[in-house]
């Protein structure tokens, strides 16, 4: 048990980091559900609230877009307030800061539990947005190419979530600071999410995103992750 | 620095705002010793062990662990510290399995070796209840299996026997006591019991060094006035 004397350092792998963060945090939620179902919950009573506000049932095209982007996004920046909450009350950044861990492995954790936790809000949120406002209803075909739109944007939006989640959770007033500063970042990801999603949800046009919007937000993700890459080492030293 | 020289400070300053938490502080500390740091709060005690545990940086003068300068070689060293603090740094909705087993993951050991540690501290009948359920005792041996997971070379331990009945005391010791035959920064409020413990003792008040001598040079008298001024 004893050490026998020095050894050199040791480092664990990012991968294996990285699967065993995505493990802790699928447990955690599994365990005790505190992001999704504040997630989803808002999605559907926000969709139920214009559905009265806008005293429609048959919203299309771009205003059907944006009342999906801006309920995902506000619901997003709801997830992304609790990302890190576990792990600031109880230490778990501490204990992760005292493993021979690339601390990068803790964004790419995150950011993967992120998308996965959007998605699975989406699974729920789209059919509710569906039945409650959208007229006509949609397609086979433009259920993947809404699903594509959403996996772009939904990449954005967690680089950028976990990005300045990390950072707010340092703050006392973390829940003003995250969309003080997450949300202007993510104006260009709704703004090319919905004009993608718009065309899928007229009740004519071509039905196929716009593949210039679907390309800016492939530039916009990897250019986030790239940066959130490089800085969020800074963001968890002291 | 040397190979039997596990911990040495030249002049170690850490600031919070204008407050000076720990000021101008140098001792070298030899494989293998003990260091029992006394002080009353707001000393600069945990200050010390999160700078010797690379979770704070130094404002000033120089910290080398186990021959690594800190910060730039902080990385060098994860892994070769244990840290049992106040905190338990373990998730209260997760088991204690579960949890050492995500901290065995993270510093590649062994998951057998959780089952080993459960077992030596007798927490393998709750140790698949969550930690949330644990009492203080609890709470603290599934912390002390938490720091030694990945068998560190240096421990640091804050106030490690606080709020712990003679037995739990006994079943840790292996772990994080004397016999560990560890390094180990040990902080305490506790005269008798840090001394009988103790190679170097360190005495802090307001940041500054009171005294750091060896532990014959030191008896209780001493430590208590500390707390008296």
């Amino acid at each position: 048990m004893t050490a026998a004397g020095p050894r050199p350092p040791r480092t664990t792998p990012t991968r294996t980091a990285v699967a065993a963060l995505l493990r802790k945090e699928l447990l955690l939620e599994r365990r005790v559900p505190q992001v999704l179902p504040a997630m989803a919950l808002f999605s559907v009573v926000t969709f139920v609230v214009f559905r009265f506000a806008l005293d429609t049932t048959s919203v299309e095209g771009r205003t059907a877009s944006g009342v999906l982007w801006v309920t995902l996004l506000f619901a997003a920046m709801l997830g992304a307030g609790r990302l890190f909450v576990a792990d600031h009350e109880e230490g778990g950044i501490d204990a992760l800061l005292l493993a021979p861990v690339d601390r990068t492995a803790l964004l790419i954790a995150k950011a993967i539990t992120f998308v996965a936790f959007l998605a699975l809000v989406e699974v729920v949120a789209v059919p509710v947005f569906v039945v409650l406002l959208l007229e006509p209803g949609l397609s086979i075909a433009d259920v993947g190419r809404l699903a594509l739109v959403l996996l772009l944007a939904d990449i954005g939006i967690a680089v950028i979530g976990t990005l300045f989640g990390a950072l707010a959770i340092q703050t006392r007033a973390r829940d003003l600071i995250l969309p003080l500063m997450a949300l202007p970042l993510l104006v260009p990801v709704v703004i090319m999410a919905a004009k993608a999603t718009a065309p899928v949800l007229a009740v004519t046009g071509s039905g196929a995103p716009g593949g210039r919007y679907l390309a800016v937000l492939c530039l916009y993700d990897l250019v986030f992750g790239l940066l959130a890459y490089a800085v969020f080492d800074f963001l968890l030293d002291d | 620095m040397d190979a039997a020289t596990a911990i040495e400070l030249r002049g170690l300053t850490r600031r919070y705002g204008y407050r000076t938490a720990l000021d101008d502080l140098t001792l070298t500390v030899p494989a293998g010793a003990t260091l029992v740091v006394f002080g009353p709060n707001g000393a600069g005690k945990s200050t010390l062990l999160r700078i010797l545990a690379t979770l704070l940086r130094p404002h000033a003068g120089t910290a080398s662990i186990l021959g690594e300068a800190l910060p730039d070689r902080a990385w060098a060293v994860r892994g070769r510290i244990g840290l049992l603090t106040h905190d338990p740094l373990l998730y209260g909705d997760l088991s204690a399995r579960e949890n050492l087993r995500f901290h065995a993951r993270l510093h590649g050991v062994p998951l057998g070796r959780v089952d080993e540690l459960l077992a030596e501290v007798k927490l393998e009948r709750r140790a698949d209840e969550p930690v949330h359920t644990y009492s203080r005792g609890m709470l603290q041996r599934a912390a002390a299996c938490r720091a030694v997971l990945h068998d560190p070379e240096i421990l640091l331990l804050d106030e490690p026997r606080a709020n712990l009945d003679p037995g739990a005391i006994a079943l840790l010791e292996p772990l994080v006591g004397r016999e560990s035959g560890r390094t180990r920064v040990v902080t305490s409020h506790d005269p008798a019991g840090g001394l009988a413990e103790a190679d170097l003792v360190l005495g802090l008040r307001e940041g500054k060094t009171a005294f750091l001598a060896p532990v014959a040079e030191v008896d209780a008298a001493r430590v208590a006035e500390l707390y008296a001024a």
